[in-house]
């Protein structure tokens, strides 16, 4: 037997053991494990140990427990299950903690079940299900995994995992249905209307979880019906799904299966219930329904959206004089779904915000309540204060901009949401900073204008073509010559206008990572000088961003120029307070920008780097090879939507990753960070002409 | 043999009334701009029957109807006219402007914003009191006669800054706005333009609301009136409904294999 298809032995697999959980905490012996370990072929062997690796380089105890459970998982899963088995407990430790993950790769048997039963995964369909609840509705409702199915009226949540079914397919049609049925609670009245008060309802019955419970299923029966009014497609798989109803819920069926009940019906009907000392029946298809989280919910989503309507009408009741006139209370129109105002005897349309909070109040309420309509005391309109801005930059406590998977190459999976974005305003800096730049380089500078204003698109004249909006004289004289000559004269006998166009967008994303304090900096400055000077005369459409972070919850974007702005003394200030700030997680900026850059309306974009180093990171995770890996996808990612990415770098070890990340020829290395504002320009130029 | 020293296009009447289902004082504004020789500019987004109000308003007035699909090589020479070489002769062809201006008839100039910047200066002077086309080509000043009215249109949904209208240009139009109609009249446009039964519209008309509420969410319009007849027509012809609106409304509205899911999903929601 050759030594790379030979079985480990206990003592060699506990030495790589030994060396894969170092850095484990627990002085457990991976002794028992090897053993364990041992009796499997080398194959499977080798499979362990990448993968005890892998997940010990997010947490050691996960490695320690695939190294454990290895053995049992896969003698019951194949290579691709055995390798989503450890996935799914890496996601849960990136998404709960150790705990979760540790749960869920211990309960074997449920990941076994739910993957031999090809059970449908929340993870997989959440976008999808997402822009369904939007198609239904204009209101956003959030999606989020949860144990029990339920909505508190702004997240819907569904199980992590539905398996009830058994076939993938159903049980993804499974998860559309209670997803549906639960828009349907917020769209149709469960939690209460203008005409009824579902929390005055519950408040009769001592045992309410039991209430709650029939409440339920009674709501399903209903709603379902209501859907079918307009949407019966879906109403018709509701049914296909959960099968024919029990025979004891007939009843109910016959009093609440009608388009038009509202939920008043099953309030009534529940009375009748209550009265008796039944337990439901379980259905798969509905979820349950948490009443106080979805009134609490409701409630402040009411008072806020009342406040933003009442708002909106103190500025326009004071708007145009109008004020002494206010003894008329004002009245809504609704028709075909928009709100409009009608204001003593004139029809006004609300602001934008108010016109949604307008529109959430009708669906919550089936009206605007009248209380809304006296307007708010004196004050300008403004909507309900966001969170962010900038003073709490750096307390922690702000939101995120976006979130950006990151890929991790030992998983060969993204981290979902993994990295959190800021976009950090700039102070301004020193304001006289570009022009003694300018001074500095008189020279230089005239000589990029000469030579980029020769670059401009022009409109060109092509002569001698078959169509065109001129005659071309010259074609014309030679084609009459030609047939006195006798000879055939040619068609092309016109002048035809073409542009030239330079469809281009440059975004140019600049390295702020602590290594480049000192000169590093000050020559991307000046050469941020230089290029805007190049740009502006060339015209094409550009911005610039800094980027910088610490940790993946920290990834901040400084906007030097956007491309909206144009290239005045805002952005020479910013262009000046670049500074060397942290760290270099690059693909998440490469992701952000990409984002950014694909919004513009060019042909061609492109995507220019300027760095001083490799992708870095506080702590050893986004270091080295993971970095690169990341980096690598992340422009992978921006090629598939058309970005062109370049680099222009100082590091002179550049030459080991760069062709890795950007292909050969796609980068630049300079070995002389004081030669970059000379030779930026120049380098602009070959890429874009 | 004798070559004609100019060639003007024939210009064609629409003969049979168009179907058209108005929705609000859209007729009576449009005919009270005819009389007053005013250029009209028509507004909304794709599908929601901006050109078959022309159509049906060039068939109403009974003026023959020249329509330019403009685009974004679309030159003067295109709109006014040129010289082609026949023999040893050069003649003048007027083009579509042109020769609406000389017969009076309504000059339709679709998606005005695809055309170059410079286009869109020939029509200044037409659309304002002067109601004159200069043909610089051969020195000539056309009049319009008083039957002549310019009409144009343009998608204000377009995000890009390079669609837009400048203010010198909309500042002579009479704006009039296109939305998608009201659900009950669009079921109605939808029944009788797709001969469909009015079950079947009302549904394709709710499932054109639902990928509305997507604009914004990853599609760049919901479905048009237009793309919701297509499907119609498909149904009429005895596709199965929901295999029509796949074809005719979900592979029609995105590319994106995450959003045709969705999309899908909905049609499946309502068929």
């Amino acid at each position: 037997m050759s030594a790379s298809t030979r079985k480990l032995f206990a003592n060699e697999l506990e030495e790589r053991l030994d060396e894969l959980l170092f850095a484990s905490t627990s002085h457990r012996s991976a002794k028992g494990i090897s053993e364990g370990l041992e009796k499997l072929a080398r194959e499977q062997q080798e499979r362990v140990l990448h993968w005890v690796g892998v997940a010990a380089q997010s947490y050691a105890e996960i490695g320690y427990l695939v190294a454990a459970l290895g053995p049992r998982a896969l003698a019951r899963l194949d290579a691709a299950g055995f390798e989503a088995w450890v996935l799914a407990g890496l996601e849960a430790y990136d998404r709960e903690g150790g705990q979760a993950a540790m749960r869920l790769l211990r309960d074997l048997d449920a990941f076994c079940a739910a993957r031999a039963q090809s059970a449908a995964r929340l993870g997989d369909l959440e976008a999808r299900l997402g822009r369904f609840l939007q198609g239904l509705s204009g209101r956003p409702l959030a999606l989020a995994a949860a144990a029990t199915a339920h909505t508190d009226t702004e997240t819907v949540f569904l199980p992590a995992q539905l398996a009830a079914l058994p076939t993938a397919r159903d049980n993804r049609r499974l998860y559309r249905a209670m997803a549906a049925l639960l828009w349907a609670q917020t769209r149709h009245g469960t939690f209460g209307s203008a005409g009824s008060d579902v929390a005055a309802a519950f408040a009769r019955w001592p045992e309410r979880a039991r209430a709650q419970r029939w409440f339920a299923v009674l709501e399903a029966i209903r709603l379902e019906a209501v859907l079918g009014a307009e949407l019966p497609g879906l109403a018709a798989e509701i049914a296909r799904l959960r099968g024919p109803w029990p025979a004891r819920l007939l009843p109910a069926v016959a009093r609440l299966a009608h388009p038009d009940a509202a939920v008043s019906r099953t309030l009534t009907f529940l009375e009748e219930i209550m009265a008796g000392e039944d337990e439901p029946p379980q259905l798969p298809h509905a979820g349950a329904i948490d009443l106080e989280a979805a009134l609490r919910v409701r409630a402040a989503r009411i008072a806020r959206e009342s406040e933003t309507v009442r708002r909106a009408l103190s500025t326009l009741k004071g708007f145009g004089g109008r004020q002494g006139a206010g003894e008329d209370a004002p009245a809504l129109n609704v028709e075909g779904g928009r709100v409009a105002l009608s204001l003593d005897g004139e029809i006004v349309a609300l602001p934008p915000e108010a016109q949604a909070a307008a529109q959430s109040l009708l669906q919550d309420l089936g009206e605007v309540p009248p209380e809304c309509l006296v307007p708010a005391g004196p004050g300008a309109w403004q909507p309900t204060p966001r969170q962010g801005g900038g003073e709490d930059a750096l307390t922690g406590h702000r939101q995120p901009h976006a979130r950006y998977d990151e890929w991790d190459y030992r998983r060969r999976a993204y981290r979902r949401g993994w990295c959190h974005l800021f976009e950090v305003e700039l102070p301004p800096g020193d304001p006289g900073y570009v022009a003694k730049v300018g001074l500095r380089n008189t020279a230089a500078i005239r000589d990029i204008r000469r030579r980029f204003e020769l670059l401009r698109g022009e409109d060109r004249l092509l002569g001698r073509q078959p169509e065109g909006e001129e005659i071309d004289l010259d074609a014309l004289v030679d084609a009459a010559a030609d047939r006195r000559a006798g000879a055939e004269a040619s068609g092309r006998l016109y002048v035809r206008r073409v542009r030239r166009e330079r469809s281009l967008a440059a975004m140019f994303m600049v390295d702020m990572s602590g290594s480049t304090q000192g000169w590093v900096n000050d020559a991307e400055r000046e050469s941020l000088v230089m290029l805007c000077e190049a740009l502006e005369r060339l015209g094409d459409a550009y911005a610039i961003y800094g980027f910088s972070g610490w940790t993946r919850t920290r990834c901040d974007i400084y906007p030097v120029k956007r491309f909206d702005e144009r290239y005045d003394a805002t952005v020479r200030g910013r262009i000046a307070a670049i500074e060397a700030k942290d760290y270099t997680r690059m693909g998440v900026a490469v992701r952000h920008l990409t984002r950014l850059l694909e919004a513009q309306p060019a042909r061609h974009k492109l995507l220019v780097t300027l760095s001083d180093g490799r992708p870095d990171d506080f702590g050893d995770e986004y270091r080295g090879h993971y970095g690169i890996e990341d980096t690598r996808r992340a422009l992978q990612e921006a090629h598939e939507r058309g970005v062109r990415s370049y680099c222009v770098t100082i590091d002179r070890h550049g030459a080991d990753y760069l062709p890795r990340l950007y292909g050969p020829a796609r980068y630049t290395v300079l070995d002389d960070a004081r030669k970059l504002p000379l030779k930026i320009a120049d380098i602009y130029r070959r890429l874009a002409s | 043999m004798k070559f004609p020293t100019s060639l003007a296009p024939e210009l064609a009447r629409i003969e049979r009334e168009p179907y058209y289902q108005p929705v609000g004082d859209e007729v009576a504004l449009f005919e009270s701009a005819q009389r007053r020789r005013l250029p009209v500019l028509l507004k909304g987004p794709t599908g929601c029957g901006k050109t078959r109000f022309v159509e049906y308003m060039a068939w109403r007035l009974q003026r023959p109807l020249v329509t330019v699909a403009c685009h974004d090589d679309l030159t003067t020479a295109d709109l006014v006219g040129r010289y082609l070489i026949v023999g040893n002769e050069t003649v003048w062809v007027d083009g579509p402007l042109a020769a609406a201006v000389r017969a009076g008839a309504i000059c339709y100039l679709d998606e005005i914003v695809e055309a170059r910047k410079d286009t869109t200066v020939v029509i200044h002077p037409l659309a304002d009191n002067r109601r004159l086309l200069a043909i610089d080509k051969r020195g000539e000043l056309v009049a319009a006669p008083d039957d002549f009215m310019l009409v144009i249109s343009y998608n204000p949904g377009y995000q890009s800054v390079l669609k837009e209208i400048k203010p010198s240009t909309r500042q002579r139009f009479v704006a009039l706005e296109f939305d998608y109609p009201e659900a009950t009249i669009e079921a109605g446009i939808v029944a009788q333009e797709g001969s469909v039964d009015a079950e079947t519209a009302r549904r394709l008309v709710k499932l054109g609301e639902l990928t509305r509420n997507l604009k914004g969410a990853g599609l760049d319009e919901g479905a048009s009136t237009r793309l919701l007849v297509h499907a119609a027509q498909l149904i009429a012809d005895g596709v199965e409904p929901a295999t029509a609106c796949t074809a005719a409304i979900a592979r029609a509205l995105s590319d994106d294999p995450e959003m045709t899911g969705t999309l899908d999903d909905l049609v499946h929601a309502v068929f």
